[in-house]
């Protein structure tokens, strides 16, 4: 008798203990569970939040350095217009993260629905959020829509390289309609499409006449040091020189902070200009591309951020084609 | 008595003596030990490369090394292009240099490039292709065979050394093989600047189908024949290289450039 209800008490206990340790290791199970996730949450979170260019504008300000797994890729500026009939995106960001987050943000906040979508150029910090577009018509010129379609997935797995997991998911989307320069109405907006190029072979700008704000893409850098992978310096000037004359109030730069004035455009076109020059005589002098890498940069472009690794990086990018050039 | 005396002179000389040997003994055996210590410790690399004793025996077979900042190379921290990545050697203050190797501790193909600096500067700058982060290091040649040898770090996400050269894609590769295109600038400062740029793919072999074919040796001659300075290349320099070097034009009356590819492919061009 004692002895069996010391063993039905013993196994009581025993089954009691498994119970409990079952119910704490559930419970830490879930818990890790539920950390990963808000881990992994506020790792993808680019935390996004627009400031508004005169009325019924909106820009979402990315970072002025270069790309990295810190800011996710975040580094372009990326806009949308308000209209009655619904919202009008102008760039999508660097990821399908990007651009669901930026939608996400922007339906919440207005209430509308997207009705046309916009990519400036075919570079990926500003079209490889169009994967959360796909059912809004994405509209571009044909010669951005032949660069992400031939260049995007490249351009995307070196994304990928360079960010990480922030580019879970993403592939190149290319636009589904083909604009052509001139004036559009959508929304009651007057929008003129502008095709330049320099920046790439085929730069879009967008002059919403109804608000006088000017998207001006990667033509303009803002205190950030024009990016020149693919430029051709000459054709940019010209474009720059073109964009002067518009009578715009605001200018949202591709990069960098919004501005009222031609501050912007007249240092992205110093620094183009200068950077040009400086390469050609380089060429003149017998140097080889080590020293062009090398050389001292004048004190008045320190307002640019990240200078020195831009400026190599042109260097690299283009002086193996001016020595080609100039070798022929 | 006067024996003793001398007896006890001598035991004291030889006391002296041998204090005197004793000291001697711990002396050289000292030295011994300092320098046993000092030649037989393993070199510290300043880049900390996991590669650093293989390439010190494939490369400059063991040889005698001193790491030594007067070897300049300069390279970019990232090589944005790795199929172009600009490298530029200047050796200064060692007095006459022999041979610069320049080699990639951690590429698929090591030895980038051999240079006789011979009558002109021990200075060469060119480009060349990477396939991962890597030390990129010259080792320069004195006249008592010690190896001087500087490098840096280079950062690459690699593709360089795999990919088939550009001029592969395109159909008229062969009608402009062996070109050369070349420029002299005489400078006031310092000593004259020679860039050269010879067409040739340099393909290295490692991308699939397609087998080595570079240019093996370059000679720069005067008008006579004899050697002014020389190279020797190997697979990783870049498709169509450009070199850049430094010499006293007023030396030479007339530079040819002579050389020859893997295949037996000769290149000989008069230099303006």
């Amino acid at each position: 008798m004692n002895i069996s209800s010391n063993l039905s008490s013993y196994r009581q206990m025993h089954i009691y203990y498994i119970r409990r340790l079952f119910k704490t290791s559930l419970l830490v199970l879930v818990l890790s569970l539920f950390n990963l996730q808000l881990i992994n949450a506020s790792e993808l979170d680019y935390k996004l939040v627009a400031e508004p260019v005169g009325k019924g504008t909106y820009v979402f300000i990315g970072s002025t350095k270069y790309f990295s797994k810190n800011n996710g890729g975040n580094i372009a500026n990326a806009a949308y217009v308000v209209t009655n009939s619904g919202v009008i995106v102008i760039d999508t960001g660097s990821s399908y993260q990007y651009g669901k987050q930026m939608r996400k943000y922007i339906e919440s906040t207005t209430g509308l629905s997207i009705i046309k979508v916009f990519n400036t150029h075919h570079h990926p910090d500003h079209f490889l959020g169009n994967q959360a577009f796909k059912d809004v018509s994405i509209a571009s010129l044909q010669g951005i829509v032949n660069a992400i379609d031939s260049q995007g997935e490249a351009l995307n797995t070196n994304l990928y390289a360079l960010v990480g997991d922030w580019m879970k998911e993403t592939v190149a989307y290319s636009p589904t309609e083909v604009v052509t320069p001139g004036k559009i109405t959508i929304g009651g907006h007057d929008i003129e499409i502008i095709a330049l190029d320099g920046h790439t072979d085929s730069d879009m700008a967008i002059y919403d006449h109804t608000t006088g704000v000017l998207f001006a893409g990667d033509l303009i850098f803002h205190d950030r040091t024009p990016a020149v992978a693919n430029a051709n310096i000459q054709n940019w000037l010209n474009s720059i020189r073109q964009l002067q004359e518009l009578d715009y109030t605001y200018l949202i730069a591709g990069h960098g902070p919004v501005t009222t004035d031609q501050h912007a455009m007249i240092q992205t076109h110093d620094y183009l200009s200068w950077l040009h020059e400086t390469l050609q005589s380089a060429l003149d002098k017998g140097l080889d591309i080590s020293e062009a890498l090398e050389l001292e940069l004048p004190k008045r472009f320190q307002a640019l951020d990240i200078l020195h690794e831009e400026y190599k990086r042109g260097v690299l990018q283009l002086y193996p084609s001016m020595e080609q050039a100039y070798f022929e | 008595m006067a024996n003793s005396t001398l007896l006890k002179k001598h035991s004291m000389i030889k006391q002296i003596m041998s204090l005197k040997t004793g000291i001697k003994f711990i002396l050289s055996l000292w030295l011994l030990t300092m320098a046993h210590l000092t030649y037989s410790q393993p070199l510290v690399d300043p880049l900390d490369s996991p590669s650093w004793n293989l390439v010190h025996k494939l490369i400059l077979s063991n040889e005698t090394v001193i790491f030594d900042d007067r070897v300049k190379v300069v390279v970019p921290d990232m090589a944005e292009d790795p199929m172009n990545v600009p490298v530029s050697v200047n050796v200064d203050g060692i007095g006459e240099i022999e041979e610069i190797r320049l080699f990639a501790d951690l590429n698929p193909i090591k030895e980038i490039l051999n240079f006789h600096p011979g009558k002109i500067e021990p200075f060469i700058a060119f480009r060349f292709k990477v396939q991962n982060s890597t030390p990129v290091r010259a080792a320069a040649r004195t006249k008592d065979g010690v190896w001087h040898v500087g490098g840096s770090w280079l950062d690459a996400t690699g593709g360089g050394c795999t990919a088939p050269s550009l001029g592969r894609a395109l159909d008229n590769w062969v009608d402009t093989l062996g070109d050369v295109k070349s420029r002299l600038w005489s400078r006031a400062d310092r000593p004259d600047r020679l860039r050269f740029r010879i067409m040739h793919p340099m393909d290295t072999g490692l991308a699939p189908g397609i087998p080595e074919f570079y240019i093996e040796t370059l000679e720069l001659k005067d008008k006579h024949g004899e050697l002014i300075a020389h190279i020797e290349s190997y697979q990783p320099v870049s498709e169509n290289p450009f070199f850049s070097v430094d010499l006293d034009s007023k030396l030479f009356q007339g530079i040819v450039l002579s050389g020859r590819d893997n295949n037996g492919n000769l290149i000989n061009q008069v230099l303006q």
